[in-house]
């Protein structure tokens, strides 16, 4: 009784996540100029249009850019805090921690209004180094989550031992801790180019013209006039995420599988 | 033998907690010495200070006439085996094993036949391309040895590399590592809890308790004529009495035990008459029987008797004193409450300052 009622429960609640998606996912292969049901025709016009039409091909072109840029910088910097907080003499190493982490709980409208004064003042305001900037703020804390995991995975012990065996500390780094955090860094990297691609608002603030993404394009394009491309970039947006997302739960199960059979 | 590495005062404190006090100690090129104590005795910080991963408060380490105390782990030349092995997970065992060698930047054939050679002299050879991960405790604990080995390091340091064994495999493994230290002189520094480990293997064994080093000696010293009561009591089983010098003659000395018992010990210089004075004796050392053998044979009545398979395990009074004797069979009859005699050698027994 109980566990029919558990199971009940959860697929409903899977049907309520789903729903929105199922519904209008359909309407990326309309062949009408309208995002409403009944589909009379399906046609693949609309992804035909996405990748001839400047303002949509510029925006892929866009996100792809500034993903790859906010990805690289965030993970650089987010495996360097990692390993910085690893150490003992670090005073405050919590504080900092939480402080790193604020990007996933600050509004983004906070962010963003913040980054675009700044910006301005920088020069920075309207460039592509702005925005991947602006990205990789908001990347950082993924990067620090999965890094910061795997490095605890590593035993302390296994660093010593390589020092030991006559390993300067640069060594015991390229040879034996970086290798060890890689599967971390790798899924903190996808985590990272998932959240740029995803992102909207602090777009809206720091990005101009020339800087549109898909998103922020979408979020345009929704306004301006309902066209049913939105729903075939939304299609795309999500087969990517998906693949990303199944990327980095293969990368962290083979690494939780190893870490369970390196216990003698 | 001349002294190849040397402890001078050496003192280690964690923040206000002093774990090493005031050490010295002497270790020749060659030996095998076994630290050996309780936990938090410190023991385990003095091979971490010979390993450099933790520097001395005070005092000076020399290798060979030279200070290392302040050299970086990776300069000291010294093969460390950590109780969890520490292998590298990510790499094979060929590869656990080439690493020193790569870090010492030599020839890569050279590094493929030393791998080799090193893998087929501890039957290795056919785990080559494992993973640490592929292999038993026993197995990585053998790869372990030997990447602490391959690199000829100056000095072994082993931090309890036996504890995760089980008894088979550990029994098994001292037997090779002992073999291993004869065959390549190796000098080894070994850091056990394990008493009966520091017996069968070492040449001389230092004992620790309390960041202080209590007696260090060869094995059959350390068994045969503890310095200390800590000493006499942490190395098997004793019986330590407190009891009270009567006579002390001719580098003999009799003592008296309780409720009326005198035994004649061995005497040093140091007992007088009218001391008190703490007297150990092995319970293996004891005899039982209706024929008095030696100079002491005590009237006593068995209490108890327990059997452990290869032997067994009487536990004797008088009045309120107790005395446990370990025997390998019974000769007679013998049942709770049977008076017997009790005889042992007065060069079996040790006394100490109490």
């Amino acid at each position: 009784m109980f566990r029919t009622a558990q199971i009940l429960f959860g697929v409903s609640v899977v049907i309520f996540l789903l729903m929105p998606i199922v519904a209008i996912l359909p309407l990326a292969f309309t062949s009408s100029v309208f995002l409403t049901y009944p589909i009379e025709d399906y046609s693949l016009r609309w992804f035909v249009e996405l990748a001839t039409a400047d303002a949509w091909r510029l925006s892929i072109m866009n996100s792809l850019i500034i993903g790859l840029g906010a990805t690289l910088l965030s993970t650089i910097l987010g495996t360097l805090a990692s390993l910085g907080m690893r150490s003992k003499a670090l005073p405050f190493a919590n504080l900092l921690r939480t402080m790193f982490l604020l990007p996933m709980v600050v509004p983004a409208v906070v962010l963003g209004v913040g980054m675009q004064m700044l910006f301005v003042n920088l020069g920075l305001a309207s460039t592509y180094p702005g925005v991947i900037v602006a990205h990789a703020v908001l990347c950082v804390p993924f990067v620090i989550v999965s890094v910061s995991a795997s490095l605890q995975g590593i035993d302390p012990s296994v660093e010593k031992a390589a020092s030991s065996l006559g390993a300067s500390p640069v060594m015991v780094f390229r040879r034996v801790t970086f290798p060890l955090a890689l599967p971390g860094v790798i899924s903190g990297a996808v985590f990272a180019f998932a959240t740029s691609l995803d992102e909207v608002v602090i777009t809206l603030f720091v990005a101009g013209p020339n800087q549109r993404t898909l998103a922020r394009q979408m979020f345009s394009s929704i306004r301006e006039n309902i066209s049913p491309t939105v729903v075939a970039a939304a299609l795309l947006l999500i087969i990517g995420t998906l693949c990303l997302g199944g990327l980095a739960a293969l990368l962290r199960w083979r690494q939780e599988r190893s870490a369970l059979k390196a216990v003698p | 033998m001349q002294p190849f590495i040397q402890f001078e005062s050496v003192s280690k404190s964690f923040g206000s907690l002093a774990v090493i006090d005031s050490l010295d100690l002497t270790i020749h090129k060659g030996e095998f010495l076994s630290l050996l104590g309780p936990s938090g005795s410190g023991k385990t910080t003095i091979l971490m200070m010979l390993a450099g991963f933790e520097r001395p408060t005070r005092g000076t380490i020399t290798l060979d006439g030279m200070r290392i105390d302040q050299l970086p782990p990776h300069r000291r030349e010294m093969g460390v085996v950590f109780q969890n092995y520490a292998l590298f997970p990510h790499m094979t065992v060929a590869e656990n094993v080439a690493f020193p060698l790569e870090m010492k930047r030599l020839p890569r054939h050279e590094i493929a036949r030393k791998v080799e050679r090193a893998l087929d002299m501890v039957r290795l050879g056919h785990l080559k391309n494992r993973r640490p991960s592929q292999l038993s405790g026993g197995q990585q604990q053998r790869v372990a040895l030997t990447r602490a080995l391959v690199f000829e390091p100056r000095v072994i340091l082993m931090d309890e590399p036996l504890g995760a064994l089980d008894k088979q495999l550990r029994e098994h493994m001292q037997l090779e590592i002992r073999e291993l230290h004869k065959r390549l002189g190796l000098t080894i520094v070994f850091v056990t809890h394990d008493q009966s480990e520091a017996l069968t293997m070492s040449d001389r064994i230092a004992v620790f308790n309390a960041g202080k080093v209590e007696q260090i000696d060869s094995p059959h010293a350390i068994y045969d004529t503890p310095r200390t009561r800590f000493v006499a009591q942490f190395i098997g089983e004793t019986n330590l009495i407190e009891a009270d010098v009567v006579n002390v003659q001719n580098g003999h000395a009799t003592i008296v035990l309780g409720a009326d018992l005198a035994a004649k010990v061995r005497s040093g210089p140091e007992l007088q008459a009218g001391q008190k004075a703490l007297f150990s004796l092995r319970p293996e050392r004891m005899r039982l029987g209706a024929d008095p053998a030696g100079d002491n044979a005590l009237d006593m009545t068995i209490t108890d008797c327990i059997y452990h398979g290869d032997h067994m395990r009487v536990q004797l009074a008088k009045g309120n004193f107790t005395f446990t004797a370990r025997c390998e069979r019974l000769a007679g009859n013998w049942t709770v409450g049977t008076p017997v005699v009790v005889s042992f050698d007065p060069r079996d027994c040790t006394v100490l300052a109490p």
